[in-house]
């Protein structure tokens, strides 16, 4: 880990008590979803985090509970660094208190996480789906979503899908 | 009133106006400017200067669909964007035709997925498909030309004519 690095991950555990991870040069330091609007604005204004880079989630259904992990890449180009903040949250209601007061960036970020994991974030001034039509149901990016795939139609089944397909009137 | 009404039985004069009437149509289509993904610079190139549709009529795409005849539906579609083709087609005047350019306007092409319509005739109703994935300029205007001949065919029967 770099040297700069170090500093500011002891100093990150030593105000939230969070345990590190390292992993092919990156280091992921995880934060309690109450901790994490106060980590990143410490990481803003005083270690000069200027840029949060990437704000998304990954599912880790079913081999680890918590479920969801949050994930906050943070980059410093004063100092060409950069942090990963991980925040764990459950499957059933997740909940993470909203960045958008620290970050500007995160509205969409966030709109993109409520659309396809269905995290919730308390406080985020427009909660709408970004992406897929705001009356489907479901979130796809969750492990347990159906692949939604159609079955193709060759020739041996070509009427059997022919009579189903919804095809458009005039 | 019906034409072949008015007319009587008049056939032969009937088949002139025919001819007359579909010869119009496919001299002077102009397609709806539609490109939604990577087909819409093989349309673009298609419009261009050397794979030419002006020689075929299509002398120049209109952005409204208040002006245009043709729509070619380049492109994947979503399942956002579905309603919004659907009041687009529903906004352009009679007589109206679709091409589906592209195999993802066809089937959903390589995207078999909860987010692309699968065949842009889920949604809209279809006269020609091109294949390809991006068809070359060529086979568009094979396609085009494949519904020429297909309005070339067209009787006033089909459209024209009361209904009891």
């Amino acid at each position: 880990m770099d040297k700069k690095l170090e500093k500011i991950v002891q100093d990150l555990q030593g105000r939230f008590g969070s345990s590190i991870e390292e992993f092919r040069g990156e280091v992921h330091v995880f934060v309690k979803p109450e901790q994490i609007v106060d980590a990143l604005t410490f990481l803003r204004d005083k270690h000069e985090f200027e840029l949060l880079s990437a704000q998304t989630a990954s599912d880790y259904w079913p081999q680890m509970a918590p479920r969801f992990h949050v994930i906050y890449q943070l980059t410093s180009l004063a100092k060409n660094l950069s942090v990963q903040l991980r925040v764990p949250v459950n499957g059933d209601q997740p909940k993470v208190p909203t960045a958008t007061r620290v970050y500007d960036v995160a509205n969409w970020r966030e709109r993109e996480l409520m659309d396809m994991f269905g995290i919730e974030f308390e406080g985020h001034p427009d909660p709408r789906r970004i992406l897929l039509p705001p009356d489907m149901e479901g979130h796809p990016l969750r492990k347990d979503f159906p692949l939604g795939y159609e079955e193709p139609q060759f020739t041996f089944n070509f009427e059997e899908i022919d009579l189903r397909k919804p095809y458009a009137k005039e | 009133m019906g034409v072949e009404q008015k007319l009587g039985n008049m056939g032969v004069v009937t088949t002139k106006l025919e001819e007359l009437v579909n010869w119009s149509r496919t001299n002077a289509m102009w397609p709806m400017l539609f490109g939604l993904a990577c087909c819409a610079i093989e349309m673009m190139a298609a419009q261009a200067s050397h794979y030419d549709m002006s020689r075929f009529g299509m002398e120049l795409m209109r952005a409204s669909p208040r002006q245009s005849d043709l729509m070619i539906v380049a492109g994947r579609v979503s399942r956002k964007m579905a309603p919004v083709l659907r009041r687009l087609y529903d906004q352009m005047p009679e007589p109206k035709w679709v091409i589906a350019m592209g195999d993802c306007a066809s089937c959903g092409g390589v995207f078999n997925n909860y987010a692309i319509v699968q065949g842009v005739d889920e949604v809209v109703p279809v006269d020609v498909f091109v294949a390809g994935c991006p068809p070359r300029p060529e086979a568009l205007i094979h396609g085009v030309v494949t519904l020429y001949e297909k309005v070339k065919g067209e009787k006033f029967k089909d459209y024209a004519v009361e209904q009891k």
